[in-house]
Protein backbone atom coordinates (compact mmCIF):
# COMPACT_ATOMS: atom_id res chain seq x y z
CA UNK A 1 0.00 0.00 0.00
CA UNK A 2 1.34 3.39 -0.98
CA UNK A 3 1.15 5.76 1.98
CA UNK A 4 0.53 9.44 1.36
CA UNK A 5 3.42 11.25 2.99
CA UNK A 6 2.55 14.57 4.62
CA UNK A 7 5.13 17.28 3.92
CA UNK A 8 5.96 19.99 6.47
CA UNK A 9 8.64 22.66 6.53
CA UNK A 10 9.46 22.55 10.25
CA UNK A 11 8.45 19.66 12.49
CA UNK A 12 8.87 20.09 16.24
CA UNK A 13 8.83 17.01 18.46
CA UNK A 14 7.48 17.87 21.90
CA UNK A 15 5.22 20.72 23.06
CA UNK A 16 6.90 21.46 26.36
CA UNK A 17 8.60 24.81 26.93
CA UNK A 18 11.39 23.95 24.44
CA UNK A 19 9.12 22.80 21.61
CA UNK A 20 6.71 25.70 22.09
CA UNK A 21 9.52 28.29 21.99
CA UNK A 22 11.11 26.69 18.91
CA UNK A 23 7.75 26.61 17.11
CA UNK A 24 6.99 30.24 18.04
CA UNK A 25 10.37 31.40 16.74
CA UNK A 26 10.05 29.48 13.45
CA UNK A 27 6.51 30.74 12.89
CA UNK A 28 7.50 34.33 13.66
CA UNK A 29 10.21 33.93 11.01
CA UNK A 30 7.53 33.17 8.44
CA UNK A 31 7.39 29.36 8.46
CA UNK A 32 3.68 28.62 8.01
CA UNK A 33 3.83 24.91 7.24
CA UNK A 34 4.78 24.02 10.80
CA UNK A 35 3.65 21.12 12.96
CA UNK A 36 4.26 20.31 16.62
CA UNK A 37 3.76 16.70 17.78
CA UNK A 38 3.03 16.08 21.47
CA UNK A 39 2.69 12.74 23.24
CA UNK A 40 0.47 14.03 26.06
CA UNK A 41 -3.13 15.24 25.80
CA UNK A 42 -2.16 18.86 26.55
CA UNK A 43 0.78 21.03 25.57
CA UNK A 44 3.01 22.47 28.32
CA UNK A 45 5.25 19.52 29.16
CA UNK A 46 6.62 19.12 32.66
CA UNK A 47 5.58 22.69 33.61
CA UNK A 48 1.98 21.52 33.85
CA UNK A 49 2.78 19.57 37.00
CA UNK A 50 5.21 22.12 38.48
CA UNK A 51 2.53 24.06 40.34
CA UNK A 52 5.05 25.85 42.60
CA UNK A 53 6.22 29.36 41.82
CA UNK A 54 9.64 30.63 40.78
CA UNK A 55 9.48 30.34 36.99
CA UNK A 56 10.15 33.16 34.55
CA UNK A 57 12.11 35.67 36.66
CA UNK A 58 14.77 36.06 33.96
CA UNK A 59 12.49 36.05 30.92
CA UNK A 60 9.48 37.95 32.20
CA UNK A 61 10.95 39.74 35.26
CA UNK A 62 8.00 38.25 37.11
CA UNK A 63 7.52 35.05 39.09
CA UNK A 64 5.05 32.50 37.71
CA UNK A 65 3.96 28.99 38.61
CA UNK A 66 4.73 26.30 36.00
CA UNK A 67 1.21 26.20 34.50
CA UNK A 68 1.18 30.02 34.22
CA UNK A 69 4.57 30.10 32.47
CA UNK A 70 3.50 27.37 30.03
CA UNK A 71 0.20 29.11 29.32
CA UNK A 72 2.02 32.22 28.09
CA UNK A 73 3.72 30.19 25.35
CA UNK A 74 0.60 28.12 24.61
CA UNK A 75 -1.42 31.35 24.17
CA UNK A 76 1.26 32.82 21.90
CA UNK A 77 1.35 29.62 19.83
CA UNK A 78 -2.46 29.71 19.47
CA UNK A 79 -2.37 33.40 18.53
CA UNK A 80 0.12 32.58 15.78
CA UNK A 81 -2.05 29.69 14.56
CA UNK A 82 0.58 27.03 15.25
CA UNK A 83 -0.79 23.51 14.81
CA UNK A 84 -0.11 21.29 17.85
CA UNK A 85 -1.14 17.67 17.33
CA UNK A 86 -1.47 16.16 20.81
CA UNK A 87 -1.94 12.51 21.89
CA UNK A 88 0.62 11.64 19.22
CA UNK A 89 3.71 9.56 19.89
CA UNK A 90 6.65 9.76 17.52
CA UNK A 91 7.95 6.25 16.86
CA UNK A 92 10.99 7.07 14.79
CA UNK A 93 12.96 9.83 13.13
CA UNK A 94 15.23 9.01 10.20
CA UNK A 95 18.33 10.83 9.08
CA UNK A 96 16.53 11.70 5.83
CA UNK A 97 13.91 13.66 7.87
CA UNK A 98 11.17 11.03 7.65
CA UNK A 99 9.15 10.89 10.86
CA UNK A 100 6.77 8.10 11.83
CA UNK A 101 4.18 8.79 14.50
CA UNK A 102 1.05 7.15 15.87
CA UNK A 103 -2.15 8.43 17.44
CA UNK A 104 -5.59 7.05 18.20
CA UNK A 105 -7.13 9.68 15.92
CA UNK A 106 -4.99 9.15 12.82
CA UNK A 107 -3.30 5.76 13.25
CA UNK A 108 0.24 5.50 11.95
CA UNK A 109 1.36 8.53 9.95
CA UNK A 110 4.57 9.11 8.04
CA UNK A 111 5.71 12.69 7.58
CA UNK A 112 8.56 14.32 5.82
CA UNK A 113 10.05 17.56 7.17
CA UNK A 114 12.59 19.97 5.73
CA UNK A 115 13.83 20.70 9.25
CA UNK A 116 13.22 18.90 12.54
CA UNK A 117 13.54 20.32 16.05
CA UNK A 118 14.08 17.67 18.74
CA UNK A 119 12.45 18.92 21.97
CA UNK A 120 11.51 15.72 23.79
CA UNK A 121 12.84 16.76 27.19
CA UNK A 122 14.29 14.36 29.72
CA UNK A 123 13.18 11.66 32.09
CA UNK A 124 14.05 10.66 35.59
CA UNK A 125 16.72 8.15 36.50
CA UNK A 126 14.77 5.12 37.74
CA UNK A 127 15.31 2.76 40.68
CA UNK A 128 16.93 0.17 38.41
CA UNK A 129 19.77 2.58 37.67
CA UNK A 130 20.68 2.84 41.38
CA UNK A 131 21.30 -0.78 42.25
CA UNK A 132 19.53 -0.46 45.58
CA UNK A 133 18.85 -3.87 47.14
CA UNK A 134 15.54 -4.97 48.61
CA UNK A 135 12.12 -6.15 47.52
CA UNK A 136 10.16 -5.06 44.44
CA UNK A 137 7.16 -3.79 46.40
CA UNK A 138 4.67 -1.03 45.54
CA UNK A 139 5.22 2.43 46.97
CA UNK A 140 8.45 3.41 45.18
CA UNK A 141 8.09 6.29 42.75
CA UNK A 142 10.31 8.75 41.00
CA UNK A 143 9.65 12.21 42.46
CA UNK A 144 8.25 13.48 39.16
CA UNK A 145 5.78 10.61 38.92
CA UNK A 146 4.56 11.39 42.43
CA UNK A 147 4.33 15.05 41.41
CA UNK A 148 2.13 14.09 38.46
CA UNK A 149 -0.15 11.98 40.69
CA UNK A 150 -0.59 14.73 43.26
CA UNK A 151 -0.73 17.82 41.07
CA UNK A 152 -2.40 16.61 37.89
CA UNK A 153 -4.43 13.61 38.94
CA UNK A 154 -5.31 14.43 42.54
CA UNK A 155 -3.99 11.20 44.07
CA UNK A 156 -1.69 10.99 47.09
CA UNK A 157 0.88 8.22 46.55
CA UNK A 158 1.37 7.59 50.27
CA UNK A 159 1.25 8.80 53.86
CA UNK A 160 4.72 8.30 55.33
CA UNK A 161 7.46 9.26 52.95
CA UNK A 162 11.26 9.02 52.65
CA UNK A 163 12.93 10.85 49.77
CA UNK A 164 16.19 9.59 48.28
CA UNK A 165 18.16 12.32 46.51
CA UNK A 166 18.03 16.03 47.21
CA UNK A 167 17.59 17.37 43.70
CA UNK A 168 15.10 20.18 43.34
CA UNK A 169 12.20 17.93 42.33
CA UNK A 170 12.72 15.84 45.47
CA UNK A 171 12.81 18.94 47.66
CA UNK A 172 9.73 20.42 46.01
CA UNK A 173 7.90 17.12 46.54
CA UNK A 174 8.91 17.02 50.22
CA UNK A 175 6.96 20.26 50.68
CA UNK A 176 4.07 19.29 48.42
CA UNK A 177 3.52 15.92 50.16
CA UNK A 178 3.66 17.66 53.56
CA UNK A 179 1.21 20.39 52.57
CA UNK A 180 -1.19 17.84 51.08
CA UNK A 181 -1.22 15.89 54.35
CA UNK A 182 1.60 13.30 54.28
CA UNK A 183 4.43 12.96 56.81
CA UNK A 184 7.87 13.30 55.19
CA UNK A 185 10.35 11.58 57.51
CA UNK A 186 13.65 12.33 55.80
CA UNK A 187 15.44 13.48 52.71
CA UNK A 188 18.54 11.33 52.12
CA UNK A 189 21.48 12.49 49.97
CA UNK A 190 24.46 10.33 48.99
CA UNK A 191 26.77 13.31 48.40
CA UNK A 192 28.10 15.56 51.18
CA UNK A 193 26.14 18.45 49.61
CA UNK A 194 22.71 18.89 48.08
CA UNK A 195 22.38 19.56 44.36
CA UNK A 196 19.19 21.50 45.08
CA UNK A 197 18.86 25.26 45.39
CA UNK A 198 19.40 26.83 48.83
CA UNK A 199 15.97 28.36 48.44
CA UNK A 200 14.44 24.88 48.21
CA UNK A 201 16.43 23.49 51.15
CA UNK A 202 15.19 26.36 53.32
CA UNK A 203 11.62 26.63 52.05
CA UNK A 204 10.86 22.95 51.37
CA UNK A 205 12.78 21.12 54.13
CA UNK A 206 13.68 23.54 56.95
CA UNK A 207 10.26 25.24 56.97
CA UNK A 208 8.66 21.87 57.72
CA UNK A 209 11.41 20.46 59.98
CA UNK A 210 12.23 17.69 57.50
CA UNK A 211 15.75 16.40 58.26
CA UNK A 212 18.32 16.28 55.42
CA UNK A 213 20.78 13.40 55.81
CA UNK A 214 23.88 14.27 53.77
CA UNK A 215 26.41 11.48 52.96
CA UNK A 216 23.67 8.90 53.57
CA UNK A 217 21.88 6.46 51.29
CA UNK A 218 19.15 3.84 51.30
CA UNK A 219 20.73 0.40 51.72
CA UNK A 220 17.60 -1.72 52.05
CA UNK A 221 13.98 -1.60 50.91
CA UNK A 222 11.46 -3.68 52.83
CA UNK A 223 7.90 -4.80 52.19
CA UNK A 224 6.10 -7.60 50.38
CA UNK A 225 3.22 -6.04 48.52
CA UNK A 226 3.57 -2.49 49.80
CA UNK A 227 6.68 -0.78 51.09
CA UNK A 228 6.89 -1.04 54.90
CA UNK A 229 10.25 0.57 55.55
CA UNK A 230 13.72 1.51 54.36
CA UNK A 231 17.14 1.27 55.98
CA UNK A 232 19.36 4.33 55.63
CA UNK A 233 23.09 4.30 56.38
CA UNK A 234 25.87 6.84 56.46
CA UNK A 235 28.47 6.48 53.69
CA UNK A 236 32.23 7.01 53.77
CA UNK A 237 34.24 9.13 51.32
CA UNK A 238 34.08 6.26 48.80
CA UNK A 239 30.28 6.27 49.12
CA UNK A 240 30.33 2.88 50.86
CA UNK A 241 27.83 2.29 53.72
CA UNK A 242 29.40 2.47 57.18
CA UNK A 243 28.36 -0.56 59.31
CA UNK A 244 26.63 0.41 62.52
CA UNK A 245 25.29 3.70 61.15
CA UNK A 246 21.95 2.24 60.01
CA UNK A 247 18.71 4.11 60.70
CA UNK A 248 15.36 2.37 60.17
CA UNK A 249 12.44 4.34 58.75
CA UNK A 250 8.91 3.05 58.97
CA UNK A 251 7.40 4.37 55.74
CA UNK A 252 4.99 3.37 52.98
CA UNK A 253 6.52 5.49 50.22
CA UNK A 254 9.99 6.08 48.82
CA UNK A 255 10.46 8.90 46.31
CA UNK A 256 13.56 8.97 44.10
CA UNK A 257 15.05 12.27 43.01
CA UNK A 258 18.35 11.01 41.68
CA UNK A 259 18.95 12.75 38.40
CA UNK A 260 17.56 13.40 34.95
CA UNK A 261 18.56 11.89 31.61
CA UNK A 262 17.81 13.49 28.22
CA UNK A 263 15.37 11.29 26.29
CA UNK A 264 17.31 10.65 23.08
CA UNK A 265 16.11 7.34 21.66
CA UNK A 266 14.58 9.13 18.66
CA UNK A 267 17.73 11.21 18.12
CA UNK A 268 19.91 8.11 18.05
CA UNK A 269 17.64 6.50 15.46
CA UNK A 270 18.19 9.54 13.26
CA UNK A 271 21.96 9.12 13.47
CA UNK A 272 22.41 12.11 15.77
CA UNK A 273 25.73 11.95 17.58
CA UNK A 274 25.35 12.20 21.36
CA UNK A 275 27.79 13.59 23.90
CA UNK A 276 28.72 11.16 26.69
CA UNK A 277 28.96 14.17 29.04
CA UNK A 278 25.53 15.75 28.51
CA UNK A 279 23.75 12.60 27.19
CA UNK A 280 22.30 15.00 24.62
CA UNK A 281 23.19 15.77 21.03
CA UNK A 282 26.43 17.44 20.06
CA UNK A 283 25.43 20.72 18.43
CA UNK A 284 26.86 23.86 16.87
CA UNK A 285 26.12 27.44 17.92
CA UNK A 286 22.64 27.34 16.32
CA UNK A 287 21.81 24.00 17.98
CA UNK A 288 22.16 22.01 14.75
CA UNK A 289 23.22 18.39 15.29
CA UNK A 290 25.63 16.46 13.08
CA UNK A 291 22.61 15.55 10.89
CA UNK A 292 21.92 18.57 8.66
CA UNK A 293 18.50 20.11 9.31
CA UNK A 294 18.00 18.36 12.68
CA UNK A 295 18.20 20.69 15.67
CA UNK A 296 17.96 19.97 19.42
CA UNK A 297 17.03 22.23 22.33
CA UNK A 298 15.87 22.21 25.94
CA UNK A 299 16.32 19.26 28.29
CA UNK A 300 16.77 16.75 25.46
CA UNK A 301 19.98 18.62 24.61
CA UNK A 302 21.26 19.05 28.18
CA UNK A 303 19.46 19.18 31.50
CA UNK A 304 18.72 22.78 32.53
CA UNK A 305 17.92 24.25 35.97
CA UNK A 306 15.88 27.18 34.70
CA UNK A 307 13.07 27.10 32.16
CA UNK A 308 14.03 30.64 31.15
CA UNK A 309 17.27 29.24 29.72
CA UNK A 310 15.32 26.48 27.96
CA UNK A 311 13.09 29.04 26.26
CA UNK A 312 15.97 31.24 25.14
CA UNK A 313 17.93 28.31 23.76
CA UNK A 314 14.86 26.99 21.97
CA UNK A 315 14.01 30.33 20.34
CA UNK A 316 17.49 30.13 18.85
CA UNK A 317 16.88 26.58 17.54
CA UNK A 318 13.54 27.66 16.03
CA UNK A 319 15.08 30.64 14.25
CA UNK A 320 17.87 28.42 12.94
CA UNK A 321 15.41 25.77 11.67
CA UNK A 322 13.50 28.52 9.82
CA UNK A 323 16.74 29.80 8.27
CA UNK A 324 17.67 26.25 7.24
CA UNK A 325 14.32 25.83 5.45
CA UNK A 326 14.87 29.13 3.57
CA UNK A 327 18.38 28.03 2.63
CA UNK A 328 19.73 30.96 4.61
CA UNK A 329 21.68 29.10 7.30
CA UNK A 330 25.42 29.34 6.85
CA UNK A 331 26.92 25.90 7.51
CA UNK A 332 30.56 25.37 6.80
CA UNK A 333 33.69 24.79 8.79
CA UNK A 334 33.37 24.75 12.57
CA UNK A 335 35.66 25.38 15.53
CA UNK A 336 35.58 22.80 18.34
CA UNK A 337 34.69 23.83 21.89
CA UNK A 338 36.42 21.77 24.60
CA UNK A 339 36.01 21.34 28.35
CA UNK A 340 39.08 22.44 30.29
CA UNK A 341 39.79 21.96 34.00
CA UNK A 342 36.74 22.31 36.25
CA UNK A 343 34.28 22.22 33.35
CA UNK A 344 31.93 19.46 32.17
CA UNK A 345 29.70 19.19 29.12
CA UNK A 346 29.98 22.56 27.43
CA UNK A 347 27.18 23.27 24.93
CA UNK A 348 27.56 24.04 22.05
CA UNK A 349 30.36 21.61 21.20
CA UNK A 350 31.30 23.59 18.08
CA UNK A 351 30.90 27.08 16.65
CA UNK A 352 30.51 27.90 12.97
CA UNK A 353 33.56 29.71 11.63
CA UNK A 354 33.27 33.35 10.63
CA UNK A 355 29.80 33.93 12.13
CA UNK A 356 29.16 37.40 13.50
CA UNK A 357 26.67 36.51 16.28
CA UNK A 358 26.99 36.22 20.03
CA UNK A 359 27.16 32.70 21.49
CA UNK A 360 26.32 31.56 25.02
CA UNK A 361 28.61 28.79 26.23
CA UNK A 362 26.79 26.72 28.87
CA UNK A 363 28.37 24.11 31.12
CA UNK A 364 28.31 22.39 34.52
CA UNK A 365 31.21 23.06 36.86
CA UNK A 366 32.75 19.71 37.83
CA UNK A 367 32.93 20.66 41.51
CA UNK A 368 32.32 23.53 43.90
CA UNK A 369 34.65 26.49 43.22
CA UNK A 370 34.47 29.59 45.45
CA UNK A 371 35.68 32.99 44.24
CA UNK A 372 36.77 31.49 40.95
CA UNK A 373 37.06 32.72 37.38
CA UNK A 374 35.78 31.14 34.19
CA UNK A 375 38.28 31.72 31.39
CA UNK A 376 37.69 31.01 27.70
CA UNK A 377 40.63 30.72 25.34
CA UNK A 378 40.95 30.34 21.58
CA UNK A 379 44.23 28.55 21.11
CA UNK A 380 46.56 30.55 23.39
CA UNK A 381 44.48 33.72 23.22
CA UNK A 382 42.09 34.62 26.07
CA UNK A 383 38.70 35.65 24.63
CA UNK A 384 36.38 35.85 27.65
CA UNK A 385 36.57 35.90 31.42
CA UNK A 386 33.92 35.90 34.16
CA UNK A 387 34.43 36.01 37.91
CA UNK A 388 31.84 34.56 40.26
CA UNK A 389 31.60 34.09 44.04
CA UNK A 390 30.70 30.46 43.40
CA UNK A 391 30.53 27.88 40.62
CA UNK A 392 28.67 24.71 41.61
CA UNK A 393 27.53 21.58 39.74
CA UNK A 394 23.97 22.37 40.81
CA UNK A 395 23.85 25.51 38.72
CA UNK A 396 24.51 25.67 34.99
CA UNK A 397 27.10 28.35 34.25
CA UNK A 398 26.79 30.60 31.21
CA UNK A 399 29.49 32.72 29.62
CA UNK A 400 28.77 34.92 26.63
CA UNK A 401 31.06 35.35 23.63
CA UNK A 402 30.53 38.68 21.85
CA UNK A 403 29.81 38.72 18.08
CA UNK A 404 33.21 40.20 17.17
CA UNK A 405 34.93 37.52 19.29
CA UNK A 406 32.92 34.74 17.64
CA UNK A 407 33.79 36.16 14.20
CA UNK A 408 37.49 36.03 15.08
CA UNK A 409 37.64 32.36 16.19
CA UNK A 410 40.35 30.44 14.36
CA UNK A 411 41.47 27.72 16.79
CA UNK A 412 39.94 25.32 19.31
CA UNK A 413 38.01 27.09 22.08
CA UNK A 414 38.61 25.85 25.64
CA UNK A 415 36.52 26.69 28.72
CA UNK A 416 38.19 26.37 32.14
CA UNK A 417 37.53 27.38 35.72
CA UNK A 418 40.54 28.86 37.51
CA UNK A 419 40.71 28.97 41.29
CA UNK A 420 41.94 32.26 42.64
CA UNK B 1 20.00 33.49 65.23
CA UNK B 2 21.63 31.73 62.26
CA UNK B 3 19.94 31.41 58.86
CA UNK B 4 20.98 30.47 55.31
CA UNK B 5 20.66 33.15 52.67
CA UNK B 6 18.56 31.94 49.73
CA UNK B 7 19.29 34.65 47.16
CA UNK B 8 21.97 32.76 45.23
CA UNK B 9 23.85 29.44 45.23
CA UNK B 10 26.59 30.77 47.56
CA UNK B 11 24.22 30.20 50.49
CA UNK B 12 25.93 32.47 53.04
CA UNK B 13 25.37 31.56 56.68
CA UNK B 14 23.97 34.74 58.17
CA UNK B 15 24.33 35.57 61.84
CA UNK B 16 21.51 37.81 62.88
CA UNK B 17 21.31 39.60 66.21
CA UNK B 18 17.83 40.49 67.39
CA UNK B 19 16.82 42.84 70.19
CA UNK B 20 13.14 43.11 71.16
CA UNK B 21 12.16 41.49 67.87
CA UNK B 22 14.18 43.99 65.84
CA UNK B 23 17.28 43.17 63.81
CA UNK B 24 20.27 45.06 65.20
CA UNK B 25 23.03 43.42 63.16
CA UNK B 26 23.61 40.98 60.29
CA UNK B 27 27.00 39.37 59.70
CA UNK B 28 28.23 36.61 57.37
CA UNK B 29 26.61 38.09 54.27
CA UNK B 30 28.81 38.81 51.27
CA UNK B 31 26.39 41.15 49.52
CA UNK B 32 23.62 43.61 50.24
CA UNK B 33 20.86 41.16 49.32
CA UNK B 34 21.83 38.97 52.29
CA UNK B 35 21.16 41.77 54.75
CA UNK B 36 17.81 42.66 53.16
CA UNK B 37 16.79 38.99 53.27
CA UNK B 38 17.88 38.56 56.89
CA UNK B 39 15.93 41.64 58.02
CA UNK B 40 12.73 40.33 56.42
CA UNK B 41 13.24 36.63 57.26
CA UNK B 42 13.98 37.11 60.96
CA UNK B 43 11.22 39.59 61.69
CA UNK B 44 8.41 38.63 59.35
CA UNK B 45 9.11 35.55 57.18
CA UNK B 46 6.79 35.35 54.18
CA UNK B 47 6.05 32.53 51.73
CA UNK B 48 4.07 31.99 48.59
CA UNK B 49 1.68 29.09 49.10
CA UNK B 50 0.75 26.87 46.16
CA UNK B 51 -1.59 23.89 46.36
CA UNK B 52 -4.04 21.72 44.47
CA UNK B 53 -7.72 21.50 45.35
CA UNK B 54 -10.46 19.27 43.95
CA UNK B 55 -13.11 20.67 41.59
CA UNK B 56 -16.58 19.13 41.31
CA UNK B 57 -17.25 18.00 37.77
CA UNK B 58 -13.58 17.58 36.87
CA UNK B 59 -11.25 14.61 37.22
CA UNK B 60 -8.31 17.02 37.36
CA UNK B 61 -7.55 19.02 40.49
CA UNK B 62 -7.07 22.79 40.25
CA UNK B 63 -3.70 24.36 41.01
CA UNK B 64 -3.84 27.58 43.03
CA UNK B 65 -1.50 30.13 44.60
CA UNK B 66 -1.60 33.02 46.99
CA UNK B 67 -1.37 36.13 44.81
CA UNK B 68 1.52 37.40 46.97
CA UNK B 69 3.48 35.83 49.86
CA UNK B 70 1.72 35.45 53.21
CA UNK B 71 3.24 35.13 56.71
CA UNK B 72 5.02 31.78 57.03
CA UNK B 73 3.20 30.97 60.28
CA UNK B 74 -0.12 30.99 58.41
CA UNK B 75 0.81 28.33 55.80
CA UNK B 76 -0.96 25.53 57.71
CA UNK B 77 -4.07 27.62 58.30
CA UNK B 78 -4.09 28.59 54.65
CA UNK B 79 -4.04 24.91 53.63
CA UNK B 80 -6.87 24.19 56.11
CA UNK B 81 -8.94 27.03 54.68
CA UNK B 82 -8.32 25.73 51.15
CA UNK B 83 -9.50 22.25 52.15
CA UNK B 84 -12.97 23.72 52.76
CA UNK B 85 -13.25 25.50 49.41
CA UNK B 86 -16.06 24.10 47.23
CA UNK B 87 -15.64 24.72 43.52
CA UNK B 88 -17.54 23.69 40.43
CA UNK B 89 -16.01 23.31 36.96
CA UNK B 90 -15.33 25.21 34.82
CA UNK B 91 -12.75 27.42 36.55
CA UNK B 92 -10.76 30.05 34.65
CA UNK B 93 -7.09 30.75 35.41
CA UNK B 94 -6.77 33.90 37.51
CA UNK B 95 -10.15 33.48 39.24
CA UNK B 96 -10.19 34.19 42.97
CA UNK B 97 -11.01 30.89 44.68
CA UNK B 98 -10.59 32.18 48.24
CA UNK B 99 -10.56 35.90 49.04
CA UNK B 100 -8.53 37.36 51.90
CA UNK B 101 -7.17 34.02 53.10
CA UNK B 102 -6.83 33.86 56.92
CA UNK B 103 -7.33 37.62 57.13
CA UNK B 104 -4.05 38.33 55.35
CA UNK B 105 -5.66 40.54 52.73
CA UNK B 106 -4.21 38.17 50.12
CA UNK B 107 -6.42 36.26 47.67
CA UNK B 108 -5.84 32.69 46.55
CA UNK B 109 -6.22 32.46 42.77
CA UNK B 110 -6.40 29.66 40.19
CA UNK B 111 -3.16 29.16 38.24
CA UNK B 112 -4.76 27.13 35.47
CA UNK B 113 -8.12 26.65 33.81
CA UNK B 114 -10.17 23.53 34.45
CA UNK B 115 -12.83 22.95 31.78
Amino acid sequence: MERQMKQVDVLVIGAGPAGLAAAIAAKEDGIDNLLVLEREHNPGGILRQCIHNGFGLHRFKEEFTGPEYAQRDIDRARELGIEIQTDTTVLSVDGDHTVTCVSSAHGVEVLSAKAIVLAMGCRERPRGALGTPGTRCAGIYSAGTAQKFVNLEGYMPGKRVVILGSGDIGLIMARRMTLQGAKVLACVELMPFSSGLNRNIVQCLNDYDIPLYLSHTVIDIKGRERLTGVTVAKVDENRQPIPGSEIEFDCDTLLLSVGLIPENELSEGAGVKLSPLTSGAEVDDVLQTNVPGIFACGNVLHVHDLVDHVSNESFRAGHAAAAYVRGALACGETIDVRDGAGVRGTVPQRIRKGVNESVDLMFRPSGVFRNATCVVTCGEREIARKKAPIFTPGEMAVIKLKPEIVASLDETVTVTIERS
Amino acid sequence: MEITCINCPVGCRLNVTLENGQVVSVTGNTCKRGEVYARQECVDPQRMVTAVIPVRGSAMPLSVKTRTPIPKKLIKDCMKALADVQLDAPVEAGRVVLANVCGTGVDVIATKSVP
